[in-house]
């Protein structure tokens, strides 16, 4: 009984951590458009984190280039389990526009795995919140 | 025998009531904010996921140093229901206040260093004004012990009005509340990252957070004391304090520990000797 609480729990309170891996801002506006009034996720007990040892859900925007590919490692790594990683916006799951540069390693999944792509130029926060609920499934397929 | 059943049961209700008044607390906060907030069992939800996570720890400190912080907590909790010493409550909630201190500052973290090196600022803040307080109940009922201090026939707010102001400011710190939200910050609010409880993760968080309750509890135990004499008097005036701090919260900026300091303890220390004499000359 105690266990399914936990795998309920999990599904209920997702503290999402939000990193911009090198964003024209586009993405990351709109991530935080979500917390606002209007969108409100904390409804659904979302809280942003700023502490990757406190967050579940980890939420990326840009590209990914050979010199924040390490600290994006680092922040996943220091992450404790169960954990998601959400890609966000046409740079997250790809590169988008910036894919050919001679600095930029494409996507974030090149870098760690990626349980969910938002894509978009930018991203609508209602299809960010849809992607964090759908990172919740993983969560609740972990129920015991 | 009614002693160690008092105990139990404080320490059984008051992790239960102090979930209850945190998901109030973030639902009430939303509202101020206009937003809708979330569900009131969610501080439930919040440590029950905290203990399905990973353990990550960096020393054995860390681990020790949050379950003494929740024992302590637990067992002042309980000492306060079964009516023993103010003082001895007093003192076993000091050690963990320190306690949780000493695990932030075990960790090589520049963040946790700040931040419990903050939270030793607000103990030595808030404890001189906690001590008069109790000083002053004892000027008035003549008694430290909690189940003498319950026969008193009158509301000690009627003649300790302003110590229950300086009660106020320690609740207030105690709760993490703006303006003194700065060795760590509630809800989705960021400190120096989370201060304190930077390092602190998984199932250690949420023994820190059911010992955060225990201390909720705690302080508006102390509270519920000014108006002890009827039941709907107490929990108005508990109900109304933790209201108020919900209006502080949200319309003060967080201020820095210089500023703590000064304004606290000269307004409360002026605030405690303008009651004392009061009380002594009337």
């Amino acid at each position: 009984m105690f266990k399914k609480f936990i795998g309920n729990s999990r599904a209920k309170s997702p503290w999402i951590m939000h990193f911009d891996c090198g964003s024209c801002n586009g993405c990351d506006i709109e991530v935080l458009a979500c917390l606002t009034p209007l969108y409100d996720v904390e409804r659904f007990g979302v809280v942003n984190v700023g502490n990757p040892k406190h967050a579940d859900v980890l939420l990326v925007t840009g590209t990914v280039n050979h010199r924040n590919a390490k600290v994006l490692r680092n922040i996943y790594d220091q992450m404790p389990d169960p954990k998601g990683v959400i890609a966000i916006g046409a740079c997250g799951l790809s590169g988008g526009v910036f894919r050919e540069c001679y600095n930029v390693l494409g996507g974030v999944d090149k870098v760690i795995p990626v349980d969910v792509y938002v894509p978009g130029c930018p991203a609508k926060p209602e299809a960010i919140i849809d992607g964090v609920v759908t990172a919740l499934a993983k969560f609740e397929g972990l129920k015991g | 025998m009614k002693t160690i059943i008092l105990i139990i049961l404080g320490i059984v209700i008051a992790p239960v009531l102090g979930g209850l008044i945190a998901g109030l607390d973030r639902r009430l906060t939303a509202r101020l904010q206009s937003r809708f907030g979330p569900p009131l069992l969610q501080p439930f939800y919040d440590v029950a996921k905290l203990f399905g996570k990973e353990k990550v720890v960096s020393n054995f400190w860390q681990v020790f140093c949050a379950w003494i912080y929740l024992i302590a907590a637990a067992l002042s909790v309980g000492l306060l229901f079964a009516g023993s010493d103010l003082l001895l409550v007093f003192f076993v909630q000091a050690i963990g206040a320190v306690f949780l201190v000493m695990g932030g500052l075990s960790t090589p973290s520049p963040y946790s260093q700040v931040g419990s090196q903050r939270e030793l600022i607000q103990v030595l803040t808030y404890e001189p004004l906690l001590i008069l307080v109790f000083a002053s109940i004892f000027m008035v009922t003549g008694s430290f012990r909690v189940d003498e201090i319950l026969a008193y026939e009158q509301p000690l707010l009627v003649q300790l009005p302003l110590m229950f102001i300086v009660l106020g400011y320690a609740l207030t710190i105690k709760l993490r509340k703006s303006p003194f939200d700065f060795s760590t910050s509630h809800h989705g609010h960021q400190e120096i990252v989370k201060g304190i409880l930077t390092e602190f993760s998984g199932p250690y968080l949420g023994i820190i957070e059911i010992g955060h309750w225990y201390e909720t509890i705690f302080i508006l135990g102390i509270c519920a004391l000014f108006w002890h004499t009827s039941l709907v008097g107490c929990v108005l005036l508990i109900a109304s304090t933790y209201f108020a701090e919900l209006i502080i919260d949200n319309t003060m900026a967080r201020m820095t520990w210089r500023w703590m300091l000064k304004y606290v303890w000269s307004i409360g220390l002026a605030m405690s000797f303008v009651n004392l004499i009061w009380l002594y000359a009337g």
